[in-house]
């Protein structure tokens, strides 16, 4: 009889963002699912309820019979779950406080806390979706605007993989014919795969190669966010800025477990590009506390920014501070924005344009309105110039691993290149070939070896 | 007339102990039978017919691609099959000569006859080694544990340990249109019995089929219709101890003939398939893709005018020539008539039809790499047994599983070859690790590390191994480690001088089209450049102490220039070998693993990897299955079988 040690635990963690929102849902996986909810639940017996219902009712505290909300209950059964397992999602309307109590009534009465991404990893370990796939979903989750779930949705659906795979199979196919005319050196049947042909096949997957990677700056963008940072002297209007980027529904604020609120990450959705502001609490502490931010501060966060906002007071004169930050700024993507236009101007905009080498200057009274609209336009235009629309059908990299291998992949196209151009005998250049094709099988999870022989076979007419 | 009686034996007696049994002594039993003999072992070699020893039923050629290297790696090994080619052959060429180091490959026509008698004189005068004429019916098992062999005469032989290379032989049977009859390979006494008998031991036995073209009698041939392959001019030799004196001149090789089947061969060929038993359904083994009928390669590749076809000749005194390319098991007046419809063998008699052959085959995903049974403790396997075809492939298990048979009974470890090592370690971790559906060849295309495994390289890789083993004589290994210290020196020195832009020099590069040098160049870099060899540098540098031979420069060469290669692939080695590193437990239980996909679970369970790089190497075990593989035993989630095996 065979020891099977391989069932898992049932877990639970709440699925949705931490934060105050309108529901809030606590998600229960393994094989003790069901059992644990219906410890907790007043309704309909959940061991009875058909897979796949809803099911209105209240979570109790087992031990006391008090009720801690009022809640909705899907039950999905095993093996037709994200998981494989047996799946609950209790959705909580009771806000923060009551979706933890929820979560800690789960938690002792028979189902232990999920690591984080365990419940992927639970569908990746039961087969459900691969490898690629399993990056995605974690894609998905942390999608931080609509572009950039779409991103990952499109992933997810294998385009990506089609892609690729579509690559692979065109190396193949030279790889194939280099061998042929190794293992079958007498027989001329088989059209000799000479360097021109191979420097031909090489450019051109290598020119896929770079326009799938031109897509990656984006899509990296659009999964982790455009780290940005505002800088500026005090009370130049920073946190004006700041607060109007975030007015309404714009800001996403994720908190960090463990941490302070110090290193608190704010996203903004400027048309659908998910901005990360960087070091907003000291942008905020100068606020509260009018303490001046040190240059080193501002330094500090340029060095970690992809984009920066640099923000000039128009009604007065460039001071040294600010010529030191325009200085800091000059390798950087930046946009100069002077505010308070609405005072006497003293600030000689010709100086500050002689400046910034002809980067984008903004001008605004304070920066909403217009100005944000401005400001919008212009960001969304230096990081998707090539407009957004078009990359839509395409696929898009996101991921960072898989932008890894393209570079790797290109890398190995490139010495593929070099070593024709230095007169390398083909089979040896091939190896970089094979290395261009090992890398991109890595993408999608694909081994090799077997399939080049396969094609071998069946591509040509081969007998010694 | 009364019908032919025949009966077997009716009492068995007892006969002598050995240390070693290897039964058949074809290419890969030869090497076995005298590797166990050399490392001090007992030995007895049985085969059927003593004039079949190292027979050539098909091509009389050793060598090519792939299998050349192997050839040279079982003499660096401390084997037989370079040196007996190289006393035997009767053309030698090297292929692929207008490609990279990695490919080159070494070919040579062999006289079949004498290539049998050399090797039979070899093994008579093996110390150790008894060579006898019998049929093994059955091998003797204890307690799962392999003991010896009984013949058809009755003989029981006790060993410690059996190699069972049994070859075509096993339950053979020829096919030629409609004409079927049980036999080994060459018209010779089938082994009827013993994969039987193995079948009934448990053993999973698949079935092959290979095959062979007609021969024609050379004084009917028009060569002159024909195109000459003569052999080379430089000498060349598949041992590390042929000597470049012993090169036979090209005038006195014999040269092979190059023609052509053409579009009424096959109108022939279409008209009569439905004779022909490779579409009519009689032949049931599974046949070669890489070495096909002619039949098949004419469906399979309808829109090809013409094939190539090769005259080889089979020896120097005989008049038999092998039709390379034209194997078929058509009737026999239809191989006539395709024959005929040949240029240059228009009027050609053919001596012996082409057949086919189909045998039993040990399924090989039941052996360990070391090439023992999972099943039997002490037996081994090799050669055409385990699904392979070509001598070389067989030559290659052979002296692998004579020398872990040969430790075996000396009570010593496992010798295993890996795939970074050699090609005879791609070929047999192929084998026990992805099975084989079809007769197995060599290809280079199966090596990824082909670039470290040259054919230029072998003894450098194995000679230290086979000496080790006790293969290679001290002597020899002085030699090799002479040879190595040449190299390293004068490569080192090499990486030292700086040559200066001199006018000379200058003069040189430009004729060949370079830029002229401005500052000096590190010597071994000037010898990466294409124009650049060795012989040329030394216009520009001192010369080394002591006199380089070819075989030394050869490899400065090969090494400087292709360094930025091979680095690469020494890369990819570091990157296999971390998952060589990880070791699956024994004995898991992958029924209960979910997360691997079904087949991949069969798979699995059947070939029992080791570790978690040959579990990614197994057809149909998939990156993502070998992903949640590595997570369940990293997690410790391993489910594993109660240890209550069967038969303990």
């Amino acid at each position: 009889m065979a020891l099977t040690t391989t069932d898992f635990d049932t877990i639970a963690a709440i699925s949705t963002p931490p934060g105050e929102g309108g529901i809030s849902i606590v998600r229960i996986s393994g094989d003790d699912a069901i059992k644990v909810a219906d410890k907790l639940y007043r309704g309909k017996n959940l061991d009875k309820v058909a897979s796949n219902t809803i099911n209105y009712g209240h979570i109790i505290d087992p031990e006391t019979g008090e009720e801690a909300d009022e809640v909705m209950v899907s039950v999905m059964r095993a093996p037709h779950t994200y998981t494989k397992e047996n799946l609950i999602e209790i959705n909580c309307h009771g806000g923060i406080v009551a979706t933890n109590k929820v979560l800690q009534l789960v938690l002792s009465n028979g189902a232990r806390m999920a690591e984080p991404g365990e419940f992927t990893k639970r569908a990746f370990l039961n087969g459900r979706i691969d490898l690629s796939q399993s990056e995605a979903v974690m894609d998905l989750i942390e999608a931080k605007t609509d572009r950039s779930m779409k991103a990952a949705i499109s992933q997810l659906d294998g385009n990506l993989s089609h892609l690729i795979k579509h690559l692979r199979k065109d190396i193949l196919d030279v790889l194939a014919q280099v061998e042929v005319n190794i293992d079958y050196p007498e027989y001329d049947d088989v059209e000799t795969m000479t360097s021109k042909l191979l420097r031909e096949k090489a450019k051109d997957v290598h020119a896929r190669i770079v326009q799938l990677l031109k897509t990656a700056k984006q899509g990296k963008i659009l999964r982790d966010g455009l780290a940005t940072s505002i800088i500026g002297r005090p009370n130049v209007g920073k946190s004006s800025l700041l607060n109007n980027l975030l007015h309404e529904d714009k800001a996403i604020v994720t908190d960090v477990p463990g941490t302070t609120r110090d290193v608190l990450e704010e996203y903004v959705n400027v048309r659908g590009v998910p901005l990360k502001l960087v070091d907003t609490a000291g942008i905020r502490k100068t606020t509260n506390k009018v303490e001046k931010i040190g240059v080193e501060r501002s330094k500090k966060a340029i060095q970690s920014s992809d984009l920066v906002l640099l923000v000039l007071n128009a009604s007065e004169e460039l001071t040294d501070e600010d010529r030191e930050l325009i200085k800091a700024t000059s390798g950087k993507k930046r946009i100069i924005i002077l505010n308070k236009t609405d005072l006497p101007l003293k600030l000689d905009i010709a100086q500050v344009n002689g400046l910034t080498n002809g980067d984008k200057v903004i001008q605004a009274a304070a920066i909403k309105d217009d100005g944000l609209k401005d400001l919008e336009e212009q960001i969304a235009k230096m990081f998707f110039e090539e407009g957004i629309e078009n990359s839509q059908n395409d696929v898009m990299v996101t991921n960072a691993r898989h932008i890894g291998l393209l570079n790797k992949a290109k890398q190995a196209l490139e010495d593929v290149l070099k070593g024709l151009d230095d007169g390398m005998p083909v089979d040896l250049v091939q190896i970089d070939m094979t290395r261009c094709w090992d890398f991109l099988g890595e993408i999608t999870g694909d081994s090799y070896q077997d399939e080049l022989i396969d094609q071998l076979f069946s591509q040509f007419c081969l007998g010694k | 007339m009364k019908s032919l009686v025949v009966s077997d034996v009716k009492q068995k007696y007892h006969a002598k102990d050995y240390d070693v049994i290897v039964v058949g002594a074809g290419h890969a039993g030869c090497e076995a039978a005298l590797a166990a003999a050399r490392m001090g072992n007992k030995t007895l070699i049985l085969t059927i017919n003593l004039e079949m020893v190292a027979f050539m039923p098909c091509n009389p050629s050793v060598g090519g691609p792939a299998k050349g290297t192997v050839v040279r790696e079982v003499d660096a090994l401390g084997g037989e099959m370079g040196k007996n080619i190289d006393k035997t052959y009767i053309q030698m060429r090297l292929l692929n000569t207008g490609k990279g180091p990695a490919v080159q490959a070494l070919r040579a026509q062999a006289d079949k006859h004498a290539y049998h008698a050399e090797m039979k004189d070899t093994l008579e005068k093996q110390s150790n080694l008894t060579l006898r004429q019998a049929i093994v019916n059955d091998i003797i098992v204890e307690d799962g544990v392999c003991k010896g062999v009984v013949t058809n005469t009755g003989a029981i032989y006790h060993s410690k340990t059996v190699v069972l290379a049994v070859g075509t032989a096993a339950r053979g049977k020829i096919i030629i249109g409609e004409l079927m009859y049980a036999s080994g390979p060459n018209n010779t006494q089938p082994a009827e019995k013993l994969t039987v008998n193995l079948k009934n031991r448990g053993f999973d036995i698949e079935r092959f089929k290979t095959g062979t073209p007609p021969r024609v009698d050379g004084t009917t041939i028009d060569y002159s219709k024909t195109e000459e392959q003569p052999g080379d001019e430089k000498p060349q030799h598949f041992s590390f101890e042929t000597s470049d004196d012993d090169y036979i001149s090209p005038k006195d090789q014999l040269s092979c003939w190059l023609t052509y089947t053409n579009e009424k061969t096959h109108a022939i060929i279409r008209k009569n398939l439905d004779r022909a038993p490779m579409f009519t359904g009689v032949i049931e083994g599974v046949g070669p893709r890489y070495c096909p009928s002619i039949e098949d390669k004419i469906v399979r590749f309808a829109d090809k005018k013409r094939h190539q076809l090769f005259l080889e000749p089979e020896g120097r005194h005989t008049e038999e020539w092998y039709v390379d390319g034209l194997s078929t098991s058509m009737p026999e007046e239809v191989q006539q008539q395709m024959v005929h419809s040949v240029a240059g063998l228009e009027n050609a008699e053919m001596m012996r039809p082409g057949y086919a052959i189909e045998y039993d085959v040990v399924a090989p995903y039941q052996l360990k790499a070391n090439l023992e049974t999972k099943m039997v403790k002490n037996l081994y396997t090799a050669g055409q047994t385990n699904g392979t075809s070509g001598y070389e492939e067989a030559a290659g298990q052979g002296i692998m599983a004579g020398i872990n048979a040969g430790r075996r009974a000396l009570g010593k470890g496992d010798f295993i070859l890996k795939r970074n090592e050699a090609y005879i370690g791609v070929l047999i971790d192929d084998l026990v690790t992805k099975g084989t559906k079809e007769p197995y060849r060599l290809l280079t295309s199966r090596a990824e590390y082909r670039l470290l495994l040259r054919n230029d390289n072998a003894d450098m890789r194995l000679t230290e191994k086979g000496h080790e083993i006790g293969l290679i004589s001290d002597e020899r290994y002085q030699k090799f480690l002479e040879k190595k210290k040449a190299i390293e020196m004068e490569i080192s020195r090499l990486k030292q001088i700086r040559i200066k832009p001199s006018d000379a020099v200058n003069k040189f590069v430009e004729a060949h089209g370079d830029k002229p040098l401005q500052d000096g160049i590190i010597a071994a870099v000037f010898l990466r450049r294409p124009y650049v060899n060795y012989q040329t540098l030394l216009q520009f540098i001192p010369a080394p102490e002591e006199e380089l031979n070819n075989r030394v420069i050869e490899q400065i060469e090969i090494r400087t220039k292709y360094a930025g290669y091979i680095a690469k692939a020494e890369a990819q080695v570091a990157k296999m070998k971390k998952m060589e590193a990880k070791a699956i437990p024994e004995g898991i239980d992958y029924s209960a693993i979910e997360g691997i996909a079904t087949e991949a679970r069969q798979k699995l369970a059947k070939i029992q990897p080791t570790t978690i790089a040959q579990a990614s190497r197994i057809s149909g075990v998939n990156p993502a299955d070998i992903a949640v593989l590595d997570v369940y035993i990293q997690q410790g989630r391993i489910a594993k079988v109660e240890s209550n095996r069967k038969g303990a």
